[in-house]
């Protein structure tokens, strides 16, 4: 993975210097609150429900164990024991003190880690697919070009004051994990007839209040005009989306409002003036950052080992793991394991310092030294020889981190809610854990298959509740806890934006809606047929029919009373 | 019409003293009709286009420098054809929040070749100096209560920067790599 060289170093350290000075005039009382915030929203830090939140970059979601033990033991002495992993493969402290961020960020600089740009209004943490690199339908391999995107986009002084946040995301697979289509600016790794990388460019794509997926505004991006072309891009952004209503200043709205064509000529009339300028990348440039993600020295290994066919034979909790939470890797005798951090009584995403620990150690003795977050809130170990994942499951399992149950009901995603969130309606994890807990049957689980289930706290969608098979929306309605239910949304390739299927749900009701629903699709589903799949042929209607099919709450007060 | 009082400025890192002066529309006042006090002004675009003649014939009968100030939405396209007869050009920022001033400053500087004074003022202070310096801007007006000295500070908050600029036209990846 990429090593910071001493500019790298400089300048992280340069930053945890400036915070720690603006952090102490803000205590003396010479920064306003006002003054001060957009300050430390831009090094990741909320002042939430509880006090501060501090949100840690963790760059395209790939950590080193070392890092990962910094996190652990950051979390040990400036938290509660604990963090939680987001949809944007970010690490959120919930507890910590505002005196004592900046020591925190002097200790994460040592790491080689920071938590610039993770929040306000400027370019974000860019994200990519958590299986790059070892994915068995790679076109090319993201990573160089995030972190070459990271190095940009850090300290950017033309872009710092956005009219709102700028969200990068990239895809180098024939299948997208990365969820482009649902960023600002979506890139697609491909490969023209020469063989040369370049990309596919979506902009304007969002969640929250206006749903939108991002459109094409460059079929081809040559490589050597990435930075150029995001440069211009951004300006346009920057100059001419709207400030008047932060409900409308995402990029989104400006390329709805100019339509994608016009505001692809507007890009493109902006780059003219800079293509081929100084910032057009070097081969030198790509080489240096590409080198430092050279595949690991693999063993050659037979793809099948005979030990590990024979666990899967014999054990069937072990089998139905590897089911769910192995994937396949390209390299013969590998395999990608997800460790998951979803389970009945824990946040979705929330991992204690001591199971950081133990997926550290798990990485540093079989996986090369690294692991990644993925934006379905959990850790993966890339590359892991077949034959050593049965000893993995036994000491995953033992840290509670091997829920078999990838891509399953229990795997969902929920933000942290109103529980800690102050920008939340209502609270998240209590409908998660009462759904999880519902479904906690393992063959149930099993037989449903996969599902997507997304929760979001607020209409902020940091759930990604509307990519959901099923999403939930938590909405405030005078003050109580209301959900609303969509239905059919989908990430990847195909992705698409649920659809709110009725009147919202009180929180007790949630649960028993999301079953009738699951009961439509176990009624009528096809063979093997996913729900998602079954919704598609059916259509919302009778799901509909069933969500609502029941004495609703006030209709039962009704007759009580 | 409303006259902003002088005062001292950061100027190519240094305190200095000040005379011009920001002529501003009062709502429903036409451009046309503003009075240009004496001494170095720093006109609207608005006024710049309806009394240009008036503006370059003060300048060569009175040796008084053209200056204009340009506001958030304002298109610095409109003076690219002047660029060169200003002695300051100024940027407005009504919120720190609102960021289109850099990119107006990277155009004047980098695509429409200015190279005068290049000036910010509004709500701006110790803490958006840096960024301000890089896109092009070499003189700051502070906003009400910000040390000017303080803000001197901040010029050297970071070693070195990652991408090209108006002031480093060279990103580091190629000077890191030479």
């Amino acid at each position: 993975m990429y090593r910071y060289d001493h500019y790298d170093h400089a300048l992280v350290q340069a930053r945890v210097d400036q915070f720690r000075d603006q952090t102490r005039r803000h205590l003396a009382g010479e920064l306003s609150v006002d003054e001060f915030r957009p300050l430390r929203l831009q090094n990741g830090l909320y002042i939430q429900r509880h006090g501060p939140m501090l949100r840690i970059a963790v760059p395209y979601g790939l950590l080193s164990v070392a890092q990962l033990r910094k996190l652990a033991d950051v979390t040990r002495r400036y938290d509660r024991g604990s963090g939680h992993f987001t949809t944007r493969q970010n690490l959120q402290l919930n507890w910590v003190e505002l005196p004592r961020v900046p020591d925190i960020l002097a200790e994460l600089a040592q790491a080689e880690l920071h938590a610039i740009q993770t929040s306000g209004n400027c370019i974000r943490n860019v994200t990519t697919d958590h299986f790059a690199g070892v994915a068995a339908d790679e076109i090319a391999d993201p990573r160089p070009w995030a972190e070459i995107l990271r190095q940009w986009s850090s300290f950017h002084p033309e872009f710092a004051h956005l009219p709102r946040k700028f969200k990068i995301a990239i895809s180098g697979a024939t299948q997208d994990r990365a969820a482009i289509q649902v960023h600002d600016l979506g890139l697609q790794l491909l490969l023209d007839e020469a063989g040369e990388p370049g990309f596919r460019v979506y902009a304007g794509g969002g969640l929250g209040r206006t749903p939108l997926l991002g459109q094409v505004v460059r079929e081809f991006l040559p490589w050597q005009h990435l930075l150029t072309y995001t440069e211009a891009l951004l300006r346009v952004f920057n100059r001419f989306g709207r400030r008047d209503n932060a409900y409308k200043a995402r990029l989104k709205i400006l390329v709805k409002a100019l339509g994608a064509a016009e505001f692809g000529r507007q890009v493109e009339d902006e780059w003219l003036h800079m293509k081929d300028g100084p910032a057009t990348l070097t081969d030198a440039e790509v080489a240096r950052v590409a080198a430092q993600f050279a595949a690991p020295d693999y063993e050659n290994l037979a793809d099948e080992d005979l030990c590990h066919l024979a666990h899967l034979r014999e054990d069937k909790p072990f089998a139905r793991w590897v089911e769910r939470n192995v994937q396949a890797h390209k390299v013969a005798g590998y395999a990608a394991v997800t460790l998951s951090l979803k389970k009945p009584g824990a946040a979705p995403g929330d991992a204690s310092s001591e199971q950081m620990e133990v997926a550290a150690d798990l990485a540093a003795r079989y996986s090369f030294g690294e692991l990644r977050v993925s934006h379905e809130q959990n850790l993966i170990l890339a590359d892991v020889p077949k034959r050593e994942l049965y000893t993995v499951w036994h000491r995953a399992k033992s840290a509670g981190l091997a829920s078999p149950t990838v891509g399953l009901l229990q795997d969902l995603i929920a933000c942290p809610g109103a529980d800690f969130c102050g920008l939340a309606s209502a609270r998240s994890l209590n409908v998660a854990a009462a759904i999880q807990e519902r479904f906690e049957d393992l063959d149930y689980q099993h037989d449903i298959g996969e599902l997507e289930l997304n929760i979001s706290g607020c209409i902020n969608s940091c759930g990604h509740h509307h990519l959901g098979g099923i999403g939930i929306l938590g909405v405030d309605k005078n003050g109580e806890e209301w959900y609303q239910l969509t239905l059919g949304g989908r990430q990847g390739n195909t992705a698409r934006i649920g659809e709110v299927i009725g009147r919202a749900f009180a929180a007790a009701e949630v649960t028993d809606a999301v079953e009738r629903l699951i009961g439509v699709y176990l009624a009528t589903r096809h063979g093997d047929e996913a729900f998602i799949d079954c919704v598609d042929r059916i259509g919302l209607d009778a799901f509909r029919s069933a969500a609502y099919d029941y004495p609703t709450q006030t209709e039962r007060k009704t007759v009580n009373a | 019409m409303h006259k902003l009082q002088t005062r001292q400025i950061i100027k190519q890192r240094r305190l200095q003293d000040d005379a011009w002066k920001v002529v501003t529309l009062v709502d429903g006042e036409a451009p046309f009709d503003v009075c240009l006090p004496v001494g170095p002004l720093l006109v609207p675009l608005a006024v710049w286009k309806a009394k240009k003649a008036c503006l370059i014939h003060r300048e060569y009968e009175h040796g008084t420098p053209l200056g204009i100030w340009l506001a958030p939405e304002d298109n610095p396209a409109e003076i690219a054809a002047d660029i060169d007869d200003f002695t300051v050009i100024a940027v407005h920022f009504p919120k720190a929040a609102d960021g289109r001033g850099y990119s107006t400053a990277r155009l004047l500087r980098q695509r429409y070749g200015y190279d005068g004074e290049l000036r910010a003022f509004g709500d701006i202070g110790r803490d958006q100096i840096f960024y301000l310096n890089r896109v092009g801007f070499d003189s700051f007006l502070l906003g009400e209560g910000r040390s000017a000295e303080d803000a001197l500070n901040a010029f050297d908050d970071f070693p070195d920067s990652y991408q090209a600029a108006a002031d480093q036209v060279i990103p580091l990846f190629r000077r890191r790599a030479a």
